[in-house]
């Protein structure tokens, strides 16, 4: 299943449990790559735009690791990872776990492809265990909407 | 089959012939031998993949004509549809941060930044 527009696509695999994201930037490789390996950067973008977020620690570098924390309405939502492989402009290879779902564990790739001209295209990938864990990944981006996503399926699968 | 009803419709989809068969009934109901004739499985085969369609609340069977034909649930499949698009939202949100960040920082800047130990 793909959704395209001139921004962001995001593609849904149907024989793997795997989220691609891609986009491009009007900036070159190294400067995207930095946006995603400085923590003082990273805050300036990475969260929801509701919620505040909070870094513990992070070390973008190979065999580093991370934790950083969303804060929203007194509640504090948890989320830490691995870096196995992070090559500067190029590649970022990290596990993404949510803590509320400990045993839940994202294999994400985050590559940096060079369009030349100042561009880059980013393309970036989620894989997990299964395509439940996979569709609930999806559903978990979509906050208070999610709630009445599934009050409208009840309303038309009981129709 | 997962429990909830969201997995229920993305399972069911995540299948490469029930979502040829989706993109079939899109165009109109059709009955369980017109479904099966481009694929090279048996009737039996197209009906355990209409049953997960069904279970997911995809597509209903009419109880009335002889020959049942499978209406799609245009709704349920809409409902979905805009659930990706709104994760591709929010993914969008994300990345227009980035975006405006992106403009501030200088062109020359280092990849990484400088290391100062492992944590803040």
């Amino acid at each position: 299943m793909t959704i395209q527009t001139h921004e962001t696509e995001i593609v849904s695999d149907p024989d793997v449990p795997l989220v691609r994201i891609t986009r491009e930037f009007d900036a070159p490789p190294a400067k995207v790559f930095r946006a995603h390996t400085d923590p003082d950067l990273v805050v300036q973008w990475l969260g929801p735009r509701d919620h505040e977020m909070r870094i513990d620690h992070f070390d973008c570098r190979t065999g580093g690791s991370y934790r950083y924390l969303h804060l929203s309405g007194g509640n504090e939502y948890g989320f830490h990872g691995s870096f196995h492989e992070v090559r500067p402009a190029e590649l970022i290879v990290q596990t993404f776990t949510f803590e509320g779902m400990p045993d839940g564990v994202a294999l994400e790739r985050i590559r940096f492809d060079d369009l030349g001209d100042g561009r880059t295209r980013l393309v970036s990938t989620s894989l997990v265990d299964s395509f439940a864990d996979r569709d609930a990944f999806v559903a978990s981006g979509m906050e208070d909407g999610i709630r009445e996503g599934y009050e409208r399926l009840d309303e038309l699968l009981a129709a | 089959m997962a429990a909830d009803p969201l997995s229920r419709v993305f399972s069911a989809l995540a299948d490469p012939t029930r979502r040829d068969m989706v993109a079939r009934l899109a165009a109109g109901d059709a009955s369980v031998n017109e479904l099966a004739e481009p694929y090279d499985v048996t009737v039996q085969a197209v009906s355990k993949h209409l049953k997960v369609l069904e279970d997911a609340g995809l597509v209903s069977r009419s109880r009335q004509a002889q020959r049942r034909p499978v209406h799609l649930e245009a709704e349920v499949f809409d409902l979905m549809t805009k659930w990706i698009e709104r994760y591709r939202r929010l993914a969008e949100e994300r990345y227009r941060r980035l975006d405006d960040l992106l403009e501030t920082l200088p062109d020359d800047i280092e990849p990484t930044p400088p290391q100062t130990g492992a944590s803040r």
